[in-house]
């Protein structure tokens, strides 16, 4: 019997957590994969695709962060959709749907995986 | 036998004889007063003048009162006074003076204070020979004293060194509110102001102040605060405060046990009391002690409820606390403000003017549990549920139970429905903060509400912390709103920050609260990409500049093209090149142009009469000087302006927010055009100004506008929606009919002086350069999304695919 390699997460490092601005987003080029990652006013930590699917430019992570009914969100800075961090479901238009990435701090190091 | 000997025969003085006899003193009482009458009521002195009041205190049997006399020297060893009239106690009751500042001119013949029946008396005789009268102080006294002079039909001017009225009782926003209300009264008010010389040879022809001229008058009345007497108490070497005042302990001894001293002279815990209240307690506690008793006084509340020109105002407990909550309602002239602990618990005092309504109920409640929460005690204009009966809309005779019946038959949901069923509202226009409240009773959303995250419009956030001093997000959304925004309310609150404390718009939590614009000091382009515009003021620009402009497109290969208002934009640039770009830029002497920000764009111009056959006025100048005094000043929207050097417009001035067009005499101000999407041309606002007035009257309409205006509502559509329109404009900017403009005038001083370039401020600053990358983990990697073409020898965005819709 072969038993099956367990998929392996590959973290990629990305920033110190120090260098994200609270409520600001930063865009980090992942194997050619462009990923926003936030740090919200509590400490929690999201990434998501940084391509806003309604003017297909990568822009996402220079919106602004803030919540809706208590979901964390970010809004486009082209024509303001939002889409919650969490799930990448764009509130304003709940058919469109962006990626999220799992994301964590290591040793105060942002690390975000794409795969 | 005890030989009690009082020196001042004021309300103190006659309280403690009175005292004394009532409660059965067997010794001897002896009271010497150096004015030519017995002790009076000098709370209620006013009323000598205007209505004549008899104010002398009945006489006290069994005591002996000398008038006329005045004590000169005490001689604690021998325990005399005036060198012969013995004591075995002696009760200094001197009460205070007022104070006089030193200026020139201030003993000319129609000089007065305002203490006594015979200052009183003095001041009606030279009021018969007058026809205008200034008093000097905007305290309680000095309001009291203006509102006499109106009372003798002198046309009366208020000079107050503090920039508000009672600086003593209220804070700035209850003074400003206090200010319209006197002004309403036709009373005219100087703050901010000193005295510099009163004019005159032997009677007194005016007042010069510092920076207002000389105000004419014929009568002068100082009221500019009270010394303490104690002038004898230090000739006999008592201990006296470092300010003044004559130090007591809880049972008024001096630090000589023989004398005591009570009432306005009296320091008691390092405390004058100004007060006749605790004046009186002091007495009490000196007649007991002086009868063996152990009465102690231990301070006293200043609390004071007063009605002064017809103004409620009231003030209690403490003046400052960790939190506070303010309502200010400019239109009816109400201002209050609670003042509670940091867990917002606890009331710790307040402030009311215009309606001192809660004053009754809130001061027993000082220092204990809030009965409710604190907006609902001030926010709500009735605190408690009308009942169905009570009349909301007296103009038009309108019932609570009407408005609801009328909200329930017709589906009504804003106040607009309810005063077109019902009229009420429609008159004079006070009843519609009732009319929402019943709405919301009623269960209708009135939403004047930004977003989710606050209930409040953005004139009532910018009030908020204007008066309440927030300089955070985090503490404004924390105290008053829910969540933690979103991309509508945090740029308003970023602008309301930039516009009253102007600090540099990337400066710590302010970062997170710009739209991208704002955060790259530059406009986002429809692929990701920035355009660049350098301030070009008045259109004006060097042939030099003109090539580094050129020179710095070429190298970056920038997209360039000249702009409606007059100048230059290059477009194409990624976020990691703004920082070199600039640098270039502001080494040759550029500065940010604001392009990206809601502030002040440009002030366009023709080239008016410096080189036009037709120009009356020199057009460039202006625009280059407005432009430069308005750059930065962040709004409720862009600003654009435009100044044409005569009739004939070629700058097209009437289309922008304020636009200035020549005349023969001086300058034209136009306010309230737009191009855009709902072009209207701008109202003629101030006509045949000088430079001077045409400014000033600038700066308060786009301070006015700032502070009043809803998120991203242009000048014009504000202005259409400002009850009583243009008219009403001109009244708050030029008549000052709100009592604001001098806040207004402050504001925009204080933006030109701190005004300082975003661009220049960011290259100097490591930390803020940092976030000018594409990629965090690979700052020098452009965006490989980027992409171009080329159209007629530029650069153009390839075109992005998108989410089909
Ligand atoms: C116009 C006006 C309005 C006021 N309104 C209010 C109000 O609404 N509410 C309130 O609480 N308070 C008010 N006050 C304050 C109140 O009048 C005083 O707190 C009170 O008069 C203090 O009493 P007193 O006896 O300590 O001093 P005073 O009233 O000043 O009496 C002191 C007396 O001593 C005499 N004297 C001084 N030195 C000598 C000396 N060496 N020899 C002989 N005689 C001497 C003085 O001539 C004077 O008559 C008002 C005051 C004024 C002037
Ligand atoms: S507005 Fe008058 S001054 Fe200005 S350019 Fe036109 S004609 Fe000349």
């Amino acid at each position: 019997m072969t038993t099956m390699p367990l998929p392996q997460r590959v973290w990629e490092a990305v920033c110190p957590l120090s260098d994200l601005l609270p409520e600001r987003g930063a865009c980090a080029l992942i194997g050619g994969e462009q990923v926003a990652v936030f740090r919200t006013h509590d400490g929690s930590l999201y990434a998501i695709g940084n391509r806003d699917p309604f003017s297909g430019a990568y822009i996402l992570s220079r919106g602004i962060v803030g919540t809706r009914n208590g979901e964390p969100t970010v809004a486009s800075p082209m024509h303001k959709q939002v889409f919650s961090l969490t799930s990448g479901v764009c509130l304003d238009d709940p058919g469109t749907v962006i990626p999220t990435f799992p994301i964590r701090v290591t040793m105060g190091m942002v690390e975000v995986s794409v795969k | 036998m005890t030989r009690v000997l009082i020196v001042g025969n004021g309300p103190s003085a006659h309280r403690l004889a009175e005292t004394l006899t009532t409660r059965g003193f067997t010794g001897s009482v002896t009271i010497l007063g150096e004015e030519p009458r017995g002790a009076y009521d000098r709370v209620a002195l006013t009323t000598h003048l205007t209505e004549g009041r008899d104010l002398m205190y009945p006489e006290i049997p069994g005591v002996t009162t000398f008038v006329d006399t005045k004590v000169v020297s005490i001689e604690p060893a021998a325990k005399t006074v005036n060198g012969t009239i013995p004591y075995d106690v002696l009760v200094l009751a001197t009460g205070s003076a007022p104070f006089v500042p030193p200026v020139p001119g201030r003993d000319l013949d129609g000089c007065h204070v305002y203490r006594t029946i015979d200052d009183l008396d003095a001041i009606r005789a030279s009021a018969k020979t007058a026809t205008a009268g200034v008093v000097v102080g905007g305290g309680l006294l000095g309001l009291e004293a203006a509102d006499a002079l109106r009372g003798l039909g002198l046309q009366t001017h208020i000079v107050e060194m503090s920039p508000w009225l009672m600086p003593r009782q209220v804070d700035e926003g209850g003074g400003a509110v206090l200010k319209r209300h006197v002004e309403a009264l036709g009373l005219t008010v100087h703050t901010g102001s000193g005295v510099t010389r009163i004019e005159g040879d032997d009677r007194v022809t005016g007042l010069l102040t510092p920076d207002k001229g000389v105000i004419d008058a014929q009568v002068v009345v100082f009221s500019a605060g009270i010394r303490p007497r104690d002038e004898l108490a230090r000739g006999a070497g008592l201990q006296v405060g470092e300010r003044g005042g004559i130090v007591v302990d809880d049972g008024m001894r001096t630090s000589d046990p023989s004398i005591l001293a009570i009432g306005e002279c009296a320091l008691h815990n390092g405390q004058i009391y100004g007060l006749v209240a605790p004046c009186m307690t002091m007495a009490e506690v000196a007649a007991d002690r002086i009868m063996g008793g152990s009465a102690a006084f231990t301070g006293a509340d200043l609390s004071t409820k007063l009605k002064l020109l017809g103004v409620e105002v009231a003030q209690f407990g403490a003046m400052a606390g960790a939190l506070d909550v303010t309502y200010l309602d400019p239109v009816a002239g109400v201002y209050k403000k609670l003042f509670v602990s940091d867990d917002a618990s606890t009331l710790l005092g307040g402030i009311c003017v215009g309606d001192a309504a809660p004053y009754a109920t809130l001061r027993s409640f000082v220092g204990s549990e809030l009965p409710a929460a604190p907006s609902d005690l001030l926010f709500s204009p009735v605190a408690v549920e009308l009942p169905g009966d009570a009349p909301v809309c007296s103009c038009n005779n309108v019932t609570k139970n009407d408005v609801t019946a009328a909200i329930k038959e017709h589906n009504l949901t804003d106040v607009a429905g309810v005063k077109a069923c019902t009229r009420a509202g429609t008159t004079c226009g006070s009843c519609v903060p009732l009319l929402k409240k019943i709405l919301t009773e009623s269960g209708v959303d009135t939403g004047t509400g930004l977003c989710e995250h606050f209930t409040h419009s953005r004139a009532e956030l910018f009030t908020i912390v204007q008066v309440r001093g927030i300089t955070t997000f985090t503490q404004l959304i924390d105290e008053h709103g829910t969540g933690r925004g979103c991309d509508i309310c945090k740029p308003v609150v970023a602008s309301i920050l930039a516009s009253l404390h102007n600090g540099h718009v990337l400066e710590g939590e302010q970062a997170a609260l710009q739209d991208t614009n704002d955060h790259f000091l530059a406009n986002l382009q429809k692929n990701g990409t920035y355009s660049i515009v350098p301030r070009i003021p008045g259109g004006e620009i060097t042939p030099e500049k003109l090539i580094v402009i050129g020179e710095v497109a070429r190298d970056f290969g920038l997209y360039t093209k000249i702009t409606g208002g007059q100048r230059i934009d290059l477009f194409g640039a990624r976020v990691e090149e703004l920082p070199r770009i600039w640098q270039r830029l502001v080494d040759a002497g550029f500065e940010s142009g604001h392009a990206y920000g809601k502030a002040l764009r440009t002030v366009k111009s023709c080239v008016g009469s410096t080189w036009c056959r037709y120009g009356v006025q020199d057009s460039v100048t202006l625009a280059i000087d407005l432009e430069l005094r308005y750059r930065g000043l962040r709004s409720p929207h862009k600003l654009k302006s435009a100044v044409s050097g005569c009739a004939r417009e070629c700058a097209e001035a009437r289309s922008k927010d304020f636009g200035i067009i020549a005349t023969e005499k001086g300058w034209n101000l136009y306010v309230g055009g737009n191009g855009g999407f709902t072009p209207r041309h701008a109202d003629l606002l101030v006509q045949d100004v000088d430079t001077p007035t045409l400014i000033r009257t600038i700066d308060r309409f786009l301070m006015f506008y700032i502070r009043t205006a809803d998120r991203l509502q242009r000048t014009s559509a504000w202005l259409e929606n400002l009850e009583g329109g243009l008219d009403r404009l001109r009244e708050i900017v030029m008549d000052d009919a709100l009592g604001i403009c001098a806040d207004l005038d402050a504001q925009m001083a204080a933006h030109v002086a701190t005004y300082a370039d975003e661009w220049r401020a960011t290259l100097d600053d490591p930390v803020k350069l940092r976030r000018f990358v594409s990629f965090v983990n690979a700052p020098g990697t452009p965006d490989p999304s980027i992409t171009f073409t080329t159209e007629r020898d530029q650069i153009k965005p390839e075109i992005l695919q998108v989410t089909s819709r």
